[in-house]
């Protein structure tokens, strides 16, 4: 390739990284709400990356997802809340609520290593309720999760001496708490896409993909898929445990409610709807499907207002018509999501290799 | 033949009602090329199964390289050196031909999620020792140039011999080939011969199934027969095609 190309590309990536950073700054004009909107929804490209490992690179469809990222959310509100009146900093609790989350995936994936398909999906379905009825009920008789009136006054996260839950001055320009989540959110978001693309050109991605493609085949040469599957979903709960403190944290309170199977299903059809296993595919499935629902709530309105006086459908009924014709139109012309695995070419020059 | 490499004693399984394997036995040495024929549903296959760890035994021991083999698992199968390719194509369709070998070093690389995270120097150094091996052995099958197409595009005497490939990834000191002739045509037939005298001179041992009798002529050094899952004859081709127990279980009596 040409020095140019890769200058251009240089280019490129400074103007995104520029655009990334001022986004919040005009966000904010149009109101605090839409950064709000952005942390969301980068959280849940945290979180479809995190179902991506499982569900695109090692093709183990996995329904109850969801279960980890309350299991994040949770093990942060306990340890930094009045509740059980311990407050930790966010950096130590952040690794706790990763590694409970991924001894979760294990739990889910050690009985379920001989299913597939379907019979996978019920089960890991169960699993996401179980987890979701756990929370709701393990108020008595230790009361643990303080059932389904959920965790107050979580502590926001302070790093040095910068507390996330204020506005503060820096250089002049004021900087809310919703604009410090998304600064904080952005650079994780860019260490969970670097750890995304090492692993799966690494050894164990390489035999995650075998995995999906043909179990038998991949067993035969030598893929122990019993250790590669449990990692999998291992490192899919990870991410969804990160995504749940970050979680917490940002919102002060949680409940089950926020870990509901629709959210599951939701995660599934970023995923699916970005293409599954293309690492950039998904994150701009998860980026869609995070943010024209909140368009449409934010547009439907005024437009029937204006238009006929009254409001006639509720947004609500909309975006559920919308992602109906959506699902169809998907189905019917790119199955394979917006932007499938298979364009994907490695970099590679056979004769300086071969030699 | 001069050392054992392969040894199979008194291995029987069934399925239901069905006796698959009955008391079979062989033993195959170092650097031949040893033929398993036999009608269809004979037992060569159920037999490759049981060898290679995917299917449990009843019954029987087997050892390799002079220890026992454990066949309760295929990964350890491979990982004792015994590849495989299978009578109908199983590639990973969606990776490319180069990706498909890449796998096949998964069974003697050490990279784990850490390594791959970190990518420090003993990974990188890992990735391309992996990257550079499975390019010659691309070469070596002779498909180099369709390294960088989906497995699933290629024409099929080059996915046979990107199985083969895949195979000889893994180190083996037994590979082992069901029917790799199957569907092709007389030329790739001829050639794919070729590539198994080359691996034997090459110092590979071969276990090769077959249906058709003639493949195995002249490109076996021994051959054993299976009928009704159990071995009626073993012995250089020349004297297993005028057997007449051989020659009845395929015309029939």
């Amino acid at each position: 390739m040409s020095s140019r190309f890769s200058y251009r590309k240089y280019i490129g990536v400074t103007l995104v990284a520029l655009a990334l950073l001022a986004l919040p700054f005009a966000l904010s004009a149009a109101g605090t709400a839409w950064v709000r909107i952005a942390n969301l929804a980068i959280l849940f490209v945290f979180l479809s990356l995190g179902l991506n490992i499982v569900v695109g690179f090692a093709g183990l469809l996995d329904l109850g997802y969801v279960a980890f990222y309350g299991v994040g959310a949770y093990v942060y509100a306990l340890l930094a809340s009045p509740h059980f009146g311990l407050h930790l900093p966010f950096w130590v609790i952040l690794p706790i609520g990763a590694s409970v989350a991924a001894i979760f995936g294990v739990l889910l994936g050690t009985p379920t290593l001989k299913l597939r398909g379907d019979y996978l999906a019920i089960v890991t379905l169960g699993f996401g309720e179980i987890v979701r009825i756990f929370l709701n009920n393990l108020s008595q008789p230790i009361n643990i999760t303080n059932g389904p009136q959920g965790i107050a006054q979580i502590d926001p996260i302070r790093v040095g001496g910068i507390s996330f839950g204020q506005t503060d001055l820096f250089f002049g320009l004021s900087v809310s708490g919703p604009m410090k989540h998304y600064y904080l959110l952005l650079l994780l978001l860019l260490l969970v896409i670097v750890v995304n693309l090492r692993l799966q050109n690494s050894r164990i991605g390489r035999a995650w993909e075998a995995i999906r493609e043909d179990e038998v085949a991949a067993r035969a040469i030598g893929i122990d898929t019993t250790r590669v599957k449990l990692l999998a979903f291992a490192m899919g709960a990870t991410f969804g445990g990160v995504a749940g403190g970050m979680f917490s944290s940002i919102q002060g309170f949680i409940s089950p409610e926020s870990f509901v199977l629709t959210e599951s299903v939701m995660i599934l059809a970023m995923v699916v709807l970005g293409g599954m296993g293309n690492i950039w595919g998904v994150i701009v499935g998860a980026l869609l499907l995070s943010f024209v629902p909140e368009l449409l709530r934010y547009t439907v309105v005024p437009l029937q207002l204006a238009l006929f006086d009254k409001m006639l459908v509720e947004p609500e009924v909309i975006r559920m018509l919308l992602f109906g014709m959506a699902l169809v139109l998907m189905m019917r012309f790119r199955p394979a999501g917006l932007w499938p695995l298979g364009a994907r070419q490695r970099e590679f020059s056979i004769d300086k290799a071969a030699k | 033949m001069s050392s054992v490499l392969l040894e199979a004693h008194a291995v029987g399984k069934r399925f239901g009602g069905v006796r698959a394997l009955h008391e079979v036995s062989l033993t195959i040495g170092q650097g031949e090329i040893y033929g398993l024929i036999g009608p269809n549903g004979a037992g060569k296959t159920t037999l490759f199964n049981v060898l290679t760890g995917l299917y449990g035994a009843d019954s029987g021991r087997f050892s390799f390289c002079g220890e026992p083999l454990n066949i309760s698992a295929p990964h350890l199968v491979a990982r004792a050196g015994i590849a495989r390719t299978f009578q109908n194509i199983r590639l990973f369709a969606n990776m490319t031909a180069l990706e498909n070998v890449m796998v096949g070093r998964h069974v003697r690389t050490h990279a784990d999620v850490i390594g791959a995270v970190l990518r420090g120097a003993g990974t990188r150094a890992e990735e391309q020792a992996i990257e550079r091996r499975a390019v010659e052995l691309l070469h070596y099958v002779g498909i180099a140039d369709r390294a960088n197409h989906l497995a699933r595009q290629l024409p099929y005497g080059d996915q046979r011999r990107l199985e083969i490939a895949r195979a000889l990834a893994t180190d083996p000191k037994l590979l082992a080939l069901d029917e790799p002739d199957a569907g092709m045509n007389a030329t790739e037939t001829a050639a794919l011969r070729a590539l198994i005298a080359g691996l034997r001179a090459d110092g590979l041992t071969v276990l090769l199934i077959e249906h058709d009798v003639k493949l195995v002529m002249g490109l076996c050094d021994r051959v054993a027969v299976l009928d009704y899952g159990e071995k009626i004859a073993e012995d250089v081709p020349e004297k297993v095609q005028r057997d007449p127990k051989v020659i009845e279980a395929y015309l029939g009596a």
